[in-house]
């Protein structure tokens, strides 16, 4: 069957068959190959993409349901050599070790921190809540408390001195 | 992994879904968010030849009031229904526990028509409708009939929908007033619940208590919602959560385990929820 879909801007037209996957579509038909697979059991994340802005697990969709809408991967975040601010907190505040999951978590970040953005341009983010709009992206070299540092810093929140721990408090109640 | 092959169709309006369901029979299928069905079909646990993508139902995605209810659109995601105002002041009960499903990626695809018709007794808004006595309405070519969240359950993935019908609303009342609990046990972030309780208690027609993962559909605590009819304590109350069922055994429990689970966690949601 034949998709069409804007994937970092640049309409594609393809024929696939319709069991294909959103991640087998981009690494292996448009050939954007950032876009890992780890768990392929939508644990993981590190096939977060971006459907029309929102963060999605590209193991769990048809490319025929993406048909017409608009994508977003990790290649087309930066413009040219400058990187997307996310990235560059991740370069900046060490947030990767072996890299693996880092597409998938800047995208789940990047889909994150615009969701709270306050009309005066700032945000609502703190440390509790990156840690639970992250909860669907697994680090298996779990280096999380750098990972929330660049997105905390990414947000425009200043961040905790070097060393400073501050507990997350996942969960709560009804408040 | 890779679903096996099938034919596939999008619709982009009701009648034309009853045409395709009719042409196809059994081996049609709808998708609407496709987290539960598709890791289903990669797994091959499911294995449909025909797939009706009904995604694109944008008719059917909407939050309004209606009356003394809220009328929610069954491709309504996930993540809308969490963020909804509405939804919040008047059931505040739905959007909270949506919040509790997944992860921010599941929630931004998953719908709640999806989630109530795939009848998981694992699946967190089941309970919430039946503990808030929600009413479906299910479609088919002859046209609409509603069922009561109570009688929509029927065994394991198992519910009163026909093969050529398509839920399309979830309505429930409001109930800004009445208290509420809705407590997930889970063991890891972005995972299901071990068990589950969702309370809704003093909304002026009774009090709602379910439960999550404490059989093979998900289940009114009839027993406690009786004893508190009856004026027991939230203590008393919940030392009945498990009267008469038969909670799984998993990797993650053992049915003993589930049953201590589901008196723990109901007490504690009878108590946040104010039932005395
Ligand atoms: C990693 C992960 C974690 C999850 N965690 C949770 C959790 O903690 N709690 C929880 O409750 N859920 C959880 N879910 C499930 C999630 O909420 C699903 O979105 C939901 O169960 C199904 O909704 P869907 O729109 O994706 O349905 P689909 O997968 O598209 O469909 C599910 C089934 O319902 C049928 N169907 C769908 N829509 C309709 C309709 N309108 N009328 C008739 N039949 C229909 C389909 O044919 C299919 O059989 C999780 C899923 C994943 C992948
Ligand atoms: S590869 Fe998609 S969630 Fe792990
Ligand atoms: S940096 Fe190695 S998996 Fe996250």
């Amino acid at each position: 069957m034949k998709v069409s879909m804007s994937v970092n801007g640049v309409v594609q037209d393809h024929d696939v068959e319709p069991r294909t996957l959103l991640v087998h579509y981009l690494r292996d038909v448009v050939g954007l190959t950032g876009t890992n697979i780890g768990c392929d059991t939508t644990s993981c994340g590190a096939c977060t993409v971006l459907i029309d802005g929102q963060s999605a697990k590209s193991c769990t969709i048809l490319a025929a349901t993406a048909d017409g809408s608009s994508i977003t991967t990790i290649e087309g975040l930066a413009h040219g050599d400058e990187l997307h601010p996310v990235q560059a907190a991740f370069r900046e505040e060490h947030g990767l070790q072996c890299g693996y999951c880092t597409p998938g978590m800047v995208m789940a970040a990047v889909s994150l921190i615009d969701e709270h953005r306050t009309p005066d341009g700032g945000t609502d983010l703190n440390e509790a809540e990156v840690r639970e709009g992250l909860e669907g992206n697994l680090c298996r070299c779990t280096g999380y408390h750098n990972i929330v540092r660049a997105v905390l810093s990414a947000a425009g929140v200043s961040l905790p001195g070097p060393g400073t721990h501050i507990a997350a408090t996942v969960g709560g109640g009804q408040s | 992994m890779i679903p096996a092959a099938f034919e596939y169709h999008r619709a982009s309006s009701l009648p034309e879904v009853f045409e395709l369901l009719q042409a196809h029979g059994d081996d049609a299928k709808l998708l609407a968010g496709g987290h539960s069905l598709l890791p289903l079909m990669k797994l091959r646990l499911a294995a449909p030849s025909v797939i009706v993508d009904i995604s694109r139902l944008s008719d059917l995605a909407y939050i309004r009031e209606e009356g003394d209810s809220v009328k929610i659109g069954a491709l309504t995601r996930h993540h809308t229904v969490q963020h909804s105002d509405l939804l919040k002041r008047e059931v505040p009960i739905l959007p909270y526990a949506t919040s509790k499903v997944g992860d921010p990626q599941v929630r931004h695809r998953g719908t709640i028509g999806g989630s109530i018709s795939h009848g998981d007794p694992a699946s967190d808004l089941p309970a919430v409708a039946l503990a808030l006595g929600a009413t479906f309405t299910l479609t088919g070519p002859s046209g609409s009939r509603q069922v009561p969240a109570s009688e929509f359950f029927q065994g394991f993935l198992e519910t009163a929908l026909a093969p050529d019908e398509v839920l399309t609303e979830i309505s429930v009342p409001k109930v800004p007033s009445a208290g509420w609990s809705f407590q997930k046990f889970n063991r890891r972030a972005q995972d299901w619940a071990i068990v589950g309780v969702a309370a809704v208690v003093g909304n002026g027609t009774g009090n709602g208590v379910a439960l999550v993962n404490m059989g093979p559909t998900p289940l009114r605590a009839s027993a406690v919602e009786e004893a508190l009819a009856g004026g027991s304590s939230a203590a008393d109350a919940a030392a009945h959560a498990s009267d008469g069922l038969d909670p799984p055994a998993d990797l993650n429990a053992s049915p003993e385990y589930r049953r201590h689970l589901a008196e723990v966690l109901t007490r504690r949601a009878l108590t946040e929820a104010g039932a005395s």
